[in-house]
């Protein structure tokens, strides 16, 4: 059963073939199984889970409506808040601490009916590309356990490539859900900016974050955003707009007469061969489906990670000001007669990782009185250019296109003791995030030299979400003939003990 | 090439609260160089005239009507804090008694 997909679990749960709590016990058995060589959970919830499904399968019972994904298992980021269940966001500084209430993506996901197995791994405050930056040790990849599933969502990521959770919740702020769904052969979308609310999502660059959906299939991925998206007063951000319609999309998945841009500054060196030729092989088959492939010309995302690794500290040197021994969260070296001041520099000194005093320094240092100007200033006009020339691509393009990270799967430790490394995973998924739009990715097989998956992107304008989908759904539906099943179906088994 | 010095680190952690080790101060004094360098790169464009982008929606302010909404209780405020006291956040002393 738990190979199977969301939509075909949420068929088989409406016929009543099977109920929500033998479905849950399925992950949760798989998770015992697997999650000791795989390590995507900090925190299993068994208690909660079994009772969610059992109260779905009673409502299923009395004849209550319920939606598409009610009794289906789901896998949550760290990074949101659930009520009475420990959040980490996996940093230390947060260890232990149980919100009392529900973020909105939670609430939406209860009121779905949808089963919350348990929070996954992350880079701590969701600052990195490869998971290693947790305050309670990496995850490591389902295709290969030496390597990096990516980040900053890649427990959710390996947590759905290891079958143990049909479906997630990332958070995507420079890639951390198209990424790590790249590197572990499965579907991730980062909605519009504004489209999933933020409330309850542990801040890390406001301006950037936005939570998202993973699946094994466009379709599955599909119905878990249409049931998070939606207009939230909580979040001032948050659009106030129909969400679009997603589901259908990738029920309908069609390219014919559809322009097709291929970014010119998003390919070439730096490139992994074989996600180039994966890439390109994709577009091959998007024209053959009817298709028009044409390049489009943004030469301002030459400087989007300059601009982001400025943005992105500088909002987090902000938002992070809030852990300050006080309220919640870790306190220490509140010894006899120390100021609060000296409390604070004490605990967040040993709750913080090292990434994330980096990033505090550097954004620190970006707003200081002198530097505001050359740096932070000046990533806010690249934003405004990079802004512009996805506008003028937009009009010569329905949807643009490139490969989601320039690399397979890295392996454990290969980047993390040089930053700018590892801040090269994201060049790809970055421009996006700084113009607030959509993007999705899907698996366009594996690289020839590693046998590594390979991730395939797909942009579209703000609350255009829908055209990821349709173009999506025909891709993938051409790879799977192709291949003749799903990609993942060719991920090592794992089985462990049982 | 861009550098920080090893005080310059210090100045920036304490600014930022955070009471670094020395190991901390030198290897971190270590790699701003290049990081420095790496996004130095916005520099290198003209961009006068450009404007600034804070936020990527056409936002205004948003605003609410000033009524009283269900919120937390004491006791679920108080709930992850370190130290509590009367239904109120026990804090180390912020004013100092020689002051």
């Amino acid at each position: 059963m738990i190979n199977k997909t969301a939509a075909e679990m949420s068929n088989a749960l409406a016929k009543g073939e099977v109920t929500s709590v033998a479905l849950t016990k399925a992950h949760l058995d798989r998770i015992a199984d697997v999650d000791p060589k795989v390590k995507a959970f900090l925190h299993v919830d068994n208690e909660n889970a079994l009772a969610q499904a059992a109260a779905v399968d009673a409502d299923r019972a009395a004849g209550k409506a319920l939606g598409p994904l009610a009794g289906v298992p789901l896998a949550l980021k760290d990074v949101l808040a659930q009520k009475g269940v420990p959040t980490t966001a996996g940093s230390k500084i947060l260890q232990g601490w149980k919100p009392p209430y529900d973020s909105t993506v939670v609430a939406k996901l209860k009121a779905a009916g949808v089963v919350i197995l348990g929070k996954t791994n992350m880079d701590e405050f969701a600052m990195g590309s490869s998971t290693e930056n947790s305050g309670y040790g990496p995850t490591f990849n389902p295709w290969d356990l030496t390597r990096t599933p990516g980040g900053s969502s890649g427990g959710s990521a390996a947590a759905v490539s290891a079958f143990q959770a049909p479906i997630a919740i990332g958070s995507d702020t420079g890639g951390s859900i198209r990424q790590p769904a790249a590197l572990t052969g499965i579907v991730g979308v980062r909605p519009t900016y504004g489209a999933v609310s933020r409330y309850g999502l542990i801040a890390y660059s406001s301006s950037l974050d936005q939570a998202g959906p993973f699946g094994r299939t466009v379709l599955d991925t599909a119905m878990l955003h249409e049931v998070i998206s939606g207009h939230d007063p909580k979040d001032a951000t948050s659009i106030n707009a129909p969400v679009p319609a997603v589901v259908a999309a990738a029920k309908s998945g069609n390219v014919k007469g559809l322009k097709i841009g291929v970014i010119k500054q998003l390919q070439g060196s730096g490139y992994q061969t074989g996600v180039l030729a994966r890439f390109n092989e994709s577009l091959e088959i998007l024209a053959s489906l009817g298709a028009e492939i044409v390049e489009v010309d943004c030469p301002s995302f030459e400087f989007a990670l300059a601009a982001y690794y400025l943005i992105a500290p500088s909002e987090c040197s902000s938002n992070l000001a809030r852990f300050d021994a006080m309220r919640y969260g870790l306190r220490t070296g509140d010894v006899d007669g120390a100021s609060a001041e000296s409390v604070m520099n004490s605990t967040r000194e040993s709750g913080f990782g090292r990434e994330v005093k980096r990033r505090i320094i550097l954004g620190t240092y970006a707003l200081s009185s002198g530097y505001y100007d050359a740096y932070y200033g000046s990533a806010q006009k690249i934003r405004t250019l990079i802004i512009e020339d996805y506008k003028k691509a937009f009009t010569q393009a329905d949807v643009l296109v490139s490969p989601t990270s320039p690399i397979t799967a890295f392996k454990i430790g290969e980047k993390s003791e040089d930053p700018i490394a590892m801040y090269l995973a994201d060049v790809a998924t970055i421009p996006v995030n700084l113009a607030g739009i959509c993007g999705m990715s899907l698996p366009a097989g594996l690289a020839d030299e590693d046998n590594l998956p390979v991730g395939f992107q797909i942009m579209a304008p703000a609350m255009q979400d829908q055209r990821l989908y349709q173009v999506g759904a025909a891709l993938e539906a051409a790879l799977v003939t192709k291949w003749g099943g799903h990609l993942i179906s060719k991920a090592p088994a794992l089985g462990g003990a049982k | 090439m861009s550098s920080l010095s090893r005080d310059d680190v210090a100045k920036l952690a304490n600014l930022a609260r955070i009471e670094m080790t020395e190991d901390e101060l030198v290897n971190l004094a270590s790699q701003f160089g290049s990081i420095l360098d790496a996004v130095a790169r916005v520099q290198e464009l003209n961009l006068d005239g450009v404007k600034a982008t804070s936020h990527p929606q056409p936002l205004e302010n948003i605003f609410r009507q000033d009524v009283v909404l269900p919120s937390l209780s004491p006791d679920q405020a108080l709930s992850g804090a370190p130290a509590q006291e009367d239904q109120r956040f026990r804090v180390p002393q912020i004013l100092g008694e020689a002051e």
